[in-house]
């Protein structure tokens, strides 16, 4: 005689410590499995594109700082490149290559956030979170030197950065790289090779590749499964051109690849940011007020553009009406279009696994509800 | 093998748990006799003799001394610095701020001969309880006369508390950060150790001289 049991709906969230911010997941478990998944957000929801509508375009800059909040300077950095785009600005070189160091070490915190807090969600109650936030910390560090901030930065303006970096800055960079990749390979001795990781992750919330780009997923999730998408390589933004790089491709597409793939993009983030130092030159780290005024008046017309951000494409459209303010601002907020996949990933798995799958996507609920 | 990665995984969590501890204590540190000595400024057997009751709180492990945060000289502090005599009351920091938090009233003050005519500030207050620290203000102004502190221990009760008025920012001690003031760091300016007395060593330029001064209000006229 089979056990007949009943469908049961739990209510996950919105103040869960393991949703990542206040998300909230009416999920229907029949036993252990899941059945139904419905993903409620917008607890976080504070207006970021309509503020946006009447704020200067420099003064947008803080407001993307605190759409994704483990990322800042990836949102800058989007941002500042569609404001160029929309008002024709020729950025300059040093300015360039400062914000793509300090984006590259950005990617490198966001990357070590999202692999902790999902060894957090498997169980591994502190010990990997800590050691992930104790390297984040060196970089935030590393962030207060160059801007005077940790986390809400602001510290890309049109054309360039506000200010260059100190003296001091670049001895403790190098120091950081150091740290940076001692911290990587420590954190793959001892979880790369875990048994309960494997037995936890692999296999789980597999997704088919044509799924992926139907629903037009990018970043770490995409290249999980094996498509060699990466905007860096496909469509360089600021001087990607000009330095090398790997991309980290995995066939799996469980949570496992993605994982292994966010680890591994911190190497070459090193990598990229060892390249900078090399190649950036003297100068002026933006353009004098008389090439970009404080008050950009872009003349009539939208902007696009997208940068490879530390959870896929992140893009900025703006519509200008020729006026100090742009008419409009779109965010392609990349955490959210990732999200959309969660029913394809949660139903049919176990409840055990669903926290794990929920952080291998590695949102942050600030950029999904803006 | 099955359990390898698990004793490697160990091998790296006690290595971590032999290295010296990252914590930074705040805003007290617990210090022994040793310690607590050295912060009076006297040798362990002298702090026995003339501060019995504290050598026993410190042997007992209960003395603490104040601990200063590790700060970058460009740290966008919890408060401002404000050299009064620097400000035309020109308003473009109201007038930049994303959030529009400062208020700034000024009435036409005196007529100079040799500066022409000066607006007096009758009210300058940033409510930094809405503030976001994006230094933007401090950004725009053209005369280096606001500038970000760098405190950060400024929490109240009361939220109206946390206007900081034009009084307030007058009597502070001017600790300004280096946040988009290169000469300060050219000129090696650590915030944490001086204070900035006279308000030409504040500005961008080199303060002119006496000869400059006359030169160009005096003979040229």
């Amino acid at each position: 005689m089979a056990i007949k049991t009943q469908p049961v709906t739990v209510n996950l969230g919105p103040q869960h410590p393991s949703t990542h911010g206040v998300f909230r997941m009416r999920v229907m478990f029949d036993g252990e499995e899941i059945v139904d998944v419905e993903p409620v957000f917008g607890y976080l929801h504070r207006g970021s594109e309509k503020l946006a509508e009447e704020r200067t375009y420099t003064q947008i800059v803080t407001l993307t700082d605190r759409m994704d909040y483990v990322s800042s300077m990836l949102n800058n950095q989007a941002y500042i490149l569609a404001v160029e785009k929309l008002a024709g600005i020729e950025p300059s070189p040093r300015g360039v290559w400062l914000r793509m160091i300090a984006s590259e070490l950005q990617r490198i915190a966001s990357h070590l956030v999202a692999t902790g807090f999902l060894l957090q969600d498997l169980g591994a109650l502190g010990t990997p979170l800590i050691y992930a936030m104790r390297e984040r910390e060196n970089i935030l560090d590393l962030f207060e030197m160059l801007c005077g901030a940790r986390i809400t930065n602001s510290y890309l303006r049109p054309g360039g950065v506000f200010m260059d970096a100190p003296a001091e800055f670049w001895p403790a960079l190098d120091r950081g790289l150091g740290d940076i990749l001692n911290t990587v390979d420590e954190l793959e001795t001892y979880l790369s090779g875990n048994e309960i990781v494997f037995s936890r992750t692999k296999g789980t919330a597999v997704l088919p590749k044509e799924l992926l780009i139907n629903a037009s997923i990018t970043g770490p999730m995409l290249r999980a499964s094996g498509v060699d998408w990466d905007l860096r390589h496909r469509a360089p933004y600021d001087y990607y051109d000009r330095v090398s790089f790997d991309r980290i491709l995995h066939t799996a597409s469980d949570n496992y690849a993605r994982y292994w793939v966010r680890v591994q993009e911190t190497r070459e983030s090193v990598k990229i940011i060892r390249q900078c130092i090399e190649q950036i030159e003297p100068g002026d780290v933006r353009p004098s007020f008389d090439e970009v005024p404080r008050l950009i008046r872009p003349p009539v017309g939208d902007a696009y553009a997208a940068i490879e951000g530390s959870k896929g494409e992140l893009g900025f459209y703006l519509v200008s009406d020729g006026s100090i303010a742009p008419y409009r601002m779109h965010v392609r907020a990349s955490s959210l279009i990732n999200l959309t996949l969660l029913r394809d990933m949660l139903i049919g798995g176990q409840f055990g696994d669903l926290f794990v799958t929920f952080g291998s996507v590695d949102l942050n609920m600030g950029e999904v509800d803006r | 093998m099955i359990g390898l990665g698990l004793s490697r995984g160990f091998a790296v969590t006690l290595k971590n748990f032999l290295r010296p501890a990252v914590t930074e204590q705040y805003p007290d540190r617990h210090v022994g006799l040793i310690g607590a000595a050295k912060a009076a400024g006297m040798n362990p057997f002298q702090f026995l003799v003339k501060k019995p009751t504290d050598s026993l709180k410190a042997i007992a492990g209960l003395a603490t001394v104040p601990v200063a945060v590790k700060q970058s000289p460009r740290f966008r502090g919890n408060e401002f610095t404000f050299f009064e005599d620097r400000c035309t009351a020109c308003a473009s920091c109201a007038k930049y701020c994303p959030l529009g938090i400062i208020e700034i009233v000024s009435v036409p003050g005196k007529i100079d001969a040799q500066e022409g005519e000066s607006y007096k500030l009758e009210v300058f207050d940033i409510d930094i309880g809405r503030c976001m620290f994006c230094g933007l203000c401090v950004e725009a102004c053209p005369y280096d006369a606001l500038h970000m502190g760098t405190g950060f221990e400024r929490s109240k009760y009361v939220r109206d508390e946390l206007i900081i008025t034009k009084e307030e920012l007058f009597d502070a001690p001017k600790r300004p950060s280096s946040f988009y003031r290169p000469q300060f760091e050219e000129n090696g300016f650590d915030p944490f150790k001086e204070t900035i007395d006279d308000h030409h060593d504040a500005g961008r330029h080199e303060r002119p001289s006496d000869e400059d001064l006359k030169r160009k209000w005096v003979d040229e006229r």
